[in-house]
């Protein structure tokens, strides 16, 4: 029971820390989450974390419920809940007061200095947590051409992209991936 | 509405916006949430600007710049910064709830699924596919993000970018030893180059 309660601190202390660096977004956050997760806890192997990668990205809503799939693999319902209130909670009660009182620097040239400065260090981010999915997903030639193929078709044509989900699926149902 | 406001602070819009009751908020974000498959922003938008009326683009490009701005999931904070902008802390949490309720429930079934299902070959061949194209997805996302970015000379934004790609997601760096170095320095230097 104790060490459950101890896990649950971790999830809790660890998602809500990393929330505040999550510079661009949940995604923005994966490479730290894959680095815990698998590399430091070894709550999860490399193809697990792939495998909920690609539930949360199949999953409609928000990126950041993968937290909710890391959680619950970790500590079930409850480390579910933890782990998504951990990494919402601070950056929501950030949002709400800064909200209030942003109209107010709309013009300040600190706040222009802030956001050029954090532009550049979120793209980088997003571009790591691209190799770290990819490398995670890498388990076969045809995956990477999965991949491969994805990026360039999305990148070049404006496609659902749950027709290349279906498509994927449908591959590696047939054993080919 | 008198028209004897002796200093209007902003141009009042001429058709009054409508102003969301809460559960209109949370079922709104439930829509945007449902829909917001691959990517949440378009979904947001359409909904506040085109079909509900509650902001103007402007507006919305505001607000979503500041959600860009600060830290965590960028639609998480968006709920909240308009849920409380309509109808103060009550909007804030319903608007959250409407967003992260109906994928919480939706995540939660399926990691029961997963946690009965996931070792079957089936099941991980799929999986695999599906991951192989997300990480594809996520690429393409990349590359788009960071288009203005290599249009531009090659400055010390690049460097930054590189220095954060390679460190995290290369090297597998703790991100708070890279960001604790590299969010200091852009700024510092973004300022700099101001002046």
């Amino acid at each position: 029971m104790t060490s459950e309660i101890g896990t649950l601190l971790t999830l809790a202390g660890y998602f809500a820390l990393l929330s505040l660096f999550a510079i661009g977004g949940a995604n923005a956050a994966l490479p730290e989450m894959h680095r815990l997760a698998v590399d430091v806890m070894h709550w999860m192997s490399e193809r697990q974390f792939a495998d909920m990668f690609a539930i949360a990205q199949v999953t409609p809503g928000p990126n950041v419920i993968v937290v909710t799939l890391i959680g619950y693999h970790v500590a079930g319902l409850a480390g579910a809940l933890v782990a998504t209130l951990a990494m919402c909670g601070p950056t929501c009660v950030f949002a709400f007061f800064i909200g209030r009182v942003w109209d107010r620097f709309k013009d300040a040239p600190w706040r222009m200095a802030i956001q050029a400065g954090l532009v550049p260090v979120s793209i980088g981010l997003i571009g790591a947590s691209a190799a770290v999915v990819a490398r995670a997903t890498a388990q076969s030639a045809l995956a990477v051409a999965v991949t491969a193929v994805t990026a360039v078709v999305t990148y070049n044509f404006k496609l659902n992209p749950l027709w290349i989900f279906a498509g994927a699926a449908l591959l590696g149902l047939g054993g080919l991936i | 509405m008198s028209d004897t406001t002796p200093i209007p602070l902003q141009p009042t819009p001429i058709v009054p916006k409508p102003v969301p009751k809460p559960l209109e908020l949370c079922v709104a974000f439930s829509l945007i949430s449902l829909y917001g498959f691959g990517g949440v922003l378009y979904w947001s938008r359409r909904m506040m600007v085109d079909e509900r009326k509650w902001m103007t683009a402007e507006e919305f490009n505001e607000a979503y710049a500041l959600c860009n701005f600060l830290p965590g999931p960028n639609i998480v904070n968006f709920s909240v910064v308009f849920g409380r902008q309509v109808r103060g802390t009550l909007g804030a949490l319903v608007a959250l709830l409407g967003l992260l309720g109906p994928p919480f429930l939706v995540v939660t079934l399926l990691s029961l699924l997963y946690a009965h299902y996931g070792e079957i070959a089936a099941v991980q061949r799929v999986l695999a596919g599906v991951a192989a194209a997300a990480a594809g997805l996520t690429i393409s996302a990349t590359l788009k993000m960071a288009g203005p970015l290599l249009r531009e000379r090659p400055g010390f934004a690049h460097v930054v970018a590189a220095a954060a790609f390679l460190t995290v997601g290369v090297l597998s760096w703790p991100l708070y030893w890279v960001l604790g170095v590299l969010i200091p320095g852009s700024i510092a230097v973004a300022w700099w180059m101001r002046q």
